[in-house]
């Protein structure tokens, strides 16, 4: 599976440990098995594996994780970029959905 | 028309629930099959809302997803012999993570359609099931706190109202009404039984989003239909371009000559679309624009061994540099489909691809007219 690890060193994911309690939600909702939990508290175990999706911020009751989400989508990035806008993956013209 | 996927109905303390198939018919397939061309893919949905599967009373388990019909049809087709409610969420036809990501699988919407359907009457405990990648766009512990206030009925209770009004039950009834905690399911509908079976537990295999050979293959209709236009338009101006020649533009000698061209052309986008993403993990770099490039590279050293590159140095070059141009900003436009690519990343990759592919086409074309009227 480590065939599937995207480029190093970019993401903007960011952990205050000093926060966390622990619950493990993190872990739960990480599609790419970034954290880990040990010692009563979550890690960040596979950084370059993470994809920002934004779950697992959203997903903190304690605020404890800092990740700036969004579209990894290089059509999404071009539309917000011709649109002014963050990127998105409204490609189709209908307001539609795609990606 | 009623929907064929609808079997019968449910009686429950708020109505009629209707209840659906769990075997897919041969128009489900049928529609998954188009959708995956790119037809009717904008407008696949089922009506949001409260469905049944099996036989479900009060005790039963909730599953979440979107409104999308290739998810819906997926779900149910996994619940096979179960009994259970689905809740069936407004992401205007979208897949559950795409909508996750826009915030229409969201919290709110969560929140709204919980109330809407007064799920909190048709239901005595308070566990709803989400696929995990919904979490993109929905708060558990958002979703907890804010339906806390939820009450049969859909009426929203705040203490004041209940000192003055005469409604029909006791502080001690609200105790037991507490907020809906959301429970993260597998990434894959098909995990779902084991999941429950497993204690309500995701083993860290139905945690993990994978991107196999099927997955992507599954991917490639609708970005060469996405792309169908642009190829045109290349296809266009390169049967102009062949018909030039020191004597003028020519229909025949681009008839003559701009076949290949085309044929060369459309090579670049299957490079780009169909080889790159079937191959995606065994091209040694990261970069999906890198591998796109060493992908267009080799198809133009094929076509050059078959003497397929043009009849002229010019020309050859050109359409090393045009191959290899589309195919790596195609190539790039598959992060959007795949599973693992971020936001950081593709920004970071797209900083330096897309100035060299414009510089490719820019060159590429200039070198192709060169080649035509030396």
């Amino acid at each position: 599976m480590r065939a599937f690890v995207y480029l190093k060193d970019v993401v903007t994911l960011r952990m205050d440990e000093e926060k966390c309690n622990g619950c493990g939600m993190c872990m739960k909702v990480c599609p790419h098995e970034v954290f880990e939990l040990s010692g009563g508290k979550s890690h960040i175990v596979d950084r370059d594996s993470c994809m920002e999706c934004g779950a697992c911020a959203l997903n903190c009751p304690k605020q404890a994780i800092f990740v700036k989400s969004g579209v990894g989508c290089a059509a999404g990035i071009l539309n917000g970029i011709i649109r002014n806008t963050e990127p998105t993956c409204d490609c189709s013209k209908n307001g539609g959905g795609c990606c | 028309m009623t929907d064929k996927y609808i079997i019968g109905e449910i009686q429950t303390p708020v109505g009629n629930i209707p209840q659906v198939s769990t075997k897919l018919n041969i128009e489900d397939y049928l529609g998954t099959v188009m959708v995956r061309w790119s037809i009717n893919r904008d407008n696949y949905k089922v009506k949001p809302g409260l469905y049944a599967v099996g036989n479900p009373t009060a005790l039963s388990d909730v599953f979440v997803t979107a409104n999308y019909k290739l998810s819906f049809d997926h779900l149910r087709k996994n619940l096979a012999d179960l009994n259970a409610w689905l809740l069936i969420l407004d992401t205007r036809g979208i897949n559950v993570w795409c909508a996750a990501g826009k915030g229409t699988f969201g919290s709110q919407e969560l929140i709204n359609r919980i109330r809407l359907t007064k799920l909190d009457a048709v239901i005595s405990h308070r566990r709803i099931i989400l696929p995990q990648l919904g979490a993109v766009g929905i708060s558990a512990y958002q979703v907890k706190k804010a339906t806390e206030s939820v009450h049969t009925g859909s009426a929203i209770i705040n203490p004041s109202q209940l000192q003055t009004s005469k409604l029909s039950f006791s502080p001690e009834s609200l105790k037991t009404n507490r907020g809906f905690n959301v429970v993260y399911g597998p990434v894959r509908a098909k995990d779902i039984k084991e999941f429950v079976n497993n204690g309500y537990k995701a083993t860290k295999e139905m945690r993990k989003v994978t991107f196999n050979f099927t997955d992507r293959i599954k991917l490639i209709p609708v970005d060469l239909v996405y792309s169908r236009y642009r190829l045109l338009l290349a296809f266009a101006l390169i049967f102009i371009l062949s018909g030039l020649s020191r004597t003028g533009l020519s229909f025949h000698l681009a008839y003559e000559k701009g076949l290949y061209g085309l044929l060369n052309l459309f090579l670049a986008y299957v490079s780009g679309i169909v080889i790159t993403p079937a191959l995606l993990p065994y091209i040694p770099v990261k970069s999906f624009a890198f591998k796109g490039f060493i992908t267009g590279i080799i198809l133009s050293t094929v076509l050059l061994s078959f003497n397929k590159l043009g009849s002229s140095y010019p020309e050859m070059l050109s359409w090393f540099l045009l191959i290899s141009g589309i195919s790596s900003f195609l190539a790039m436009n598959f992060t959007g489909s795949s599973t693992y690519t971020s936001l950081s990343g593709v920004k970071k990759e797209m900083k330096v691809a897309v100035p060299i592919q414009i510089a490719f086409s820019i060159i590429g074309l200039i070198l192709f007219v060169v080649g035509k009227l030396k």
